[in-house]
């Protein structure tokens, strides 16, 4: 455990921790810059050239207003739910491949801040503990509408779990390993992706990774027209923007776990047959990955704008009826091609 | 990794034997000095994950995994419990209006 | 060696702060971290799949639903049923007794081998799994039954009765 390698990593993690914050920054900025491009009109467009300083805007906006906590709150806990969801959200792209590695005066740098061998596995655990964040500030505001949102969260949050793992399982099934970064490496070039093999998984995946980001047509839990608010109901300030920033690094990793698991990664078609240094291919390679999490993002604003929200047992029947029931299906279906492959080729 | 794993080497299992049986012991204090069923139940959480790790350490000591795939058998049986239980105590609210153990000495004699 | 101690000093603590506590969802929550220091202490053992599990299923799921219930319920400190001190004075005695007890034994025992790693594999997924796939193929075949009589039961239980018929 030598020096340089601690700092290598020291400085990895802080470039992606500040990649995170300042792409959560600007999805707000996206998300209503897209919102207006669906409605025909121009969105944000005052602060800056095309708007682009209104994040940093309503940031400062956020700092200044009012800290407000209600006499009747649980003041330790209230403090604690933002807590917990902005750090629950960060830690949980620390497994992440960004990239293959890096060659710099002789030494091998991964792109990869650790390389857990149970990496899937934890992201699933951490995103299964963001819901205590959003449970626990729920309660403490002492306020029925917050605590509505906050059983809410939690129910949608532990069915939703199931089918997210059983559609994994499925995927895991043909990988045949729990570390991400094995499992980009095998997605090499575009016909080995992922998707290509596990259509029906994928697409389940995606609807359980809208579930537990409290995106629409799944954010039930911060129902304006049913609960006023929803769980953040009693929040102001910048503990509101702590939440609503959660959010959006929720859906910047769920975007880049769905293209690491089923969209190859960093890979992109013929990254070998073009003769390039591996500096060069783990460049654009990084690039490319950004792309498909830009793409993914794009997809999560595009259906929020396109789809109403559901109604609650319409989720629930969704999940349980539905969802379980094809991921289960995926699996078998799986499984029994699988050993036909391994019997008969 | 491996500097972790060095560091855990060397404590004997005694330690590990002694901490479960805190924890153990602490959990059957819960169970016998609180009234609240959720309370109770969740003592016995407790009292399942003291057997856990001390199925685990002996699992490292001996050099065999089955001592860890017993720890997976015991948390199927723990999931199982807690959605009877929690189940059962839904239900006993409903009726009773209340989840103190002592409403429930209707067959007492 | 010295982050063992420290750390079952937590779990120690923690869950002495479980059976305290007079609010139920602050026992909740320290059981979570309890269980989060057992997470640790997996981790310490090198069994990386278990610390996992015991993350996913412990502390996101089982956790999870008994705040859930206790929210359900809205349950607090007011309407918490207390024993009176003598029956709490007599239960930690009895709980202690049961400590030395069996402290006892493990001192008469004498298994004070320091722990060693001697196959520093056998927390991976592949090894637990060709264990469980093999000696242990019809314990885990009942196990799946157990829990679909679980599910079984939860769902009848929590079912509202028909009123017709």
């Amino acid at each position: 455990m030598e020096a340089i390698f601690i700092i290598e990593k020291l400085v990895l993690i802080v470039v992606v921790f500040v990649l995170t914050l300042v792409i959560a920054m600007y999805s707000t900025l996206a998300e209503r810059k897209v919102a207006g491009f669906m409605q025909d009109r121009k969105g944000p467009d005052r602060a800056g050239p095309f708007g682009i300083l209104q994040p940093l805007a309503d940031g400062g906006k956020f700092f200044f207003k009012e800290e407000i906590i209600p006499a009747g709150a649980h003041k330790g806990l209230f403090i604690a739910g933002p807590t917990i969801a902005i750090i629950t959200a960060c830690i949980s792209s620390a497994v992440i491949p960004w990239g293959q590695s890096l060659q710099i005066g002789g030494r091998t740098v991964e792109l990869q801040v650790a390389d857990v061998n149970v990496g899937v596995l934890y992201i699933f655990g951490v995103i299964a503990l963001g819901v205590y964040g959003i449970m626990l500030g729920g309660w403490a505001s002492n306020n029925k509408f917050s605590l509505m949102g906050a059983i809410r969260a939690a129910s949608q949050s532990i069915s939703y779990e199931v089918a997210m793992g059983l559609s994994i399982i499925a995927l895991l099934m043909v990988t045949q390993t729990l570390s991400l970064k094995e499992i980009v490496a095998q997605q090499e070039g575009f016909v080995n992706w992922n998707i290509w093999v596990q259509p029906l998984g994928f697409i389940i995946f995606m609807t359980c990774a809208f579930a537990e980001c409290n995106r629409v047509p799944f954010d039930l839990p911060e129902c304006e027209t049913e609960l006023v608010g929803g769980y953040h109901t009693e929040y102001s300030s910048m503990k509101l923007g702590l939440y609503m920033f959660s959010e959006y690094i929720n859906m910047f990793v769920s975007s880049a776990v769905m293209s690491t698991l089923y969209f190859g990664g960093y890979n992109f078609p013929f990254m070998y047959d073009l003769g390039l240094s591996q500096n060069w291919i783990t460049v654009i390679g990084v690039l490319v990955f950004f792309l498909k999490i830009f793409a993914f993002i794009f997809f999560f604003m595009w259906i929020r704008w396109t789809l109403p929200r559901f109604r609650y047992d319409q989720l629930m029947n969704l999940g349980w009826k539905i969802l379980i029931p094809l991921a289960i299906a995926n699996i078998v279906l799986t499984g029994v091609i699988t050993l036909i492959k391994d019997t008969y080729w | 990794m491996e500097t972790i794993v060095k560091d855990m080497q060397g404590i004997p299992l005694n330690h590990y034997l002694l901490l479960s049986s805190v924890i153990f012991s602490i959990g059957v204090i819960g169970v016998l000095t609180r009234r609240n069923v959720i309370i109770i139940m969740m003592s016995i959480e407790l009292m399942l994950n003291a057997v856990n790790l001390l199925l685990a350490a002996f699992s490292v000591y001996h050099g065999d995994a089955s001592g860890q795939v017993f720890v997976f058998f015991v948390m199927a049986l723990a999931a199982a419990e807690v959605a009877v239980g929690l189940a059962i105590i839904v239900m006993v609210y409903r009726n009773t209006r209340s989840i103190d153990i002592n409403s429930l000495n209707k067959l007492k004699w | 060696m010295s982050l063992f101690y420290f750390v079952a000093f937590l779990s120690i603590f923690f869950s002495l702060m479980v059976i305290i506590t007079k609010n139920p969802v602050h026992s909740v929550l320290y059981l979570v971290i309890t269980f989060f220091t057992f997470t640790v202490h997996y981790v310490l053992l090198n069994a990386q799949f278990l610390a996992v599990v015991n993350f996913i299923v412990y502390m996101g799921a089982i956790m999870v639903l008994f705040l859930f219930v206790l929210m359900l319920l809205n349950l607090n400190k007011e309407t918490e049923p207390m024993k009176s001190v003598l029956i709490k004075v007599i239960g930690a005695v009895a709980g202690m007794c049961l400590l030395v007890t069996v402290a006892g034994s493990i001192r008469a025992m004498e298994v004070s081998d320091p722990l060693i790693l001697k196959n520093p594999d056998i927390g991976l997924v592949s090894s637990l799994g060709k264990v469980l796939f093999n000696e242990f193929l019809l314990p885990f075949e009942i196990s799946s039954l157990l829990l679909l009589t679980a599910m079984v039961g939860a769902v009848l239980l929590a079912k509202k009765e028909q009123k017709s018929i």
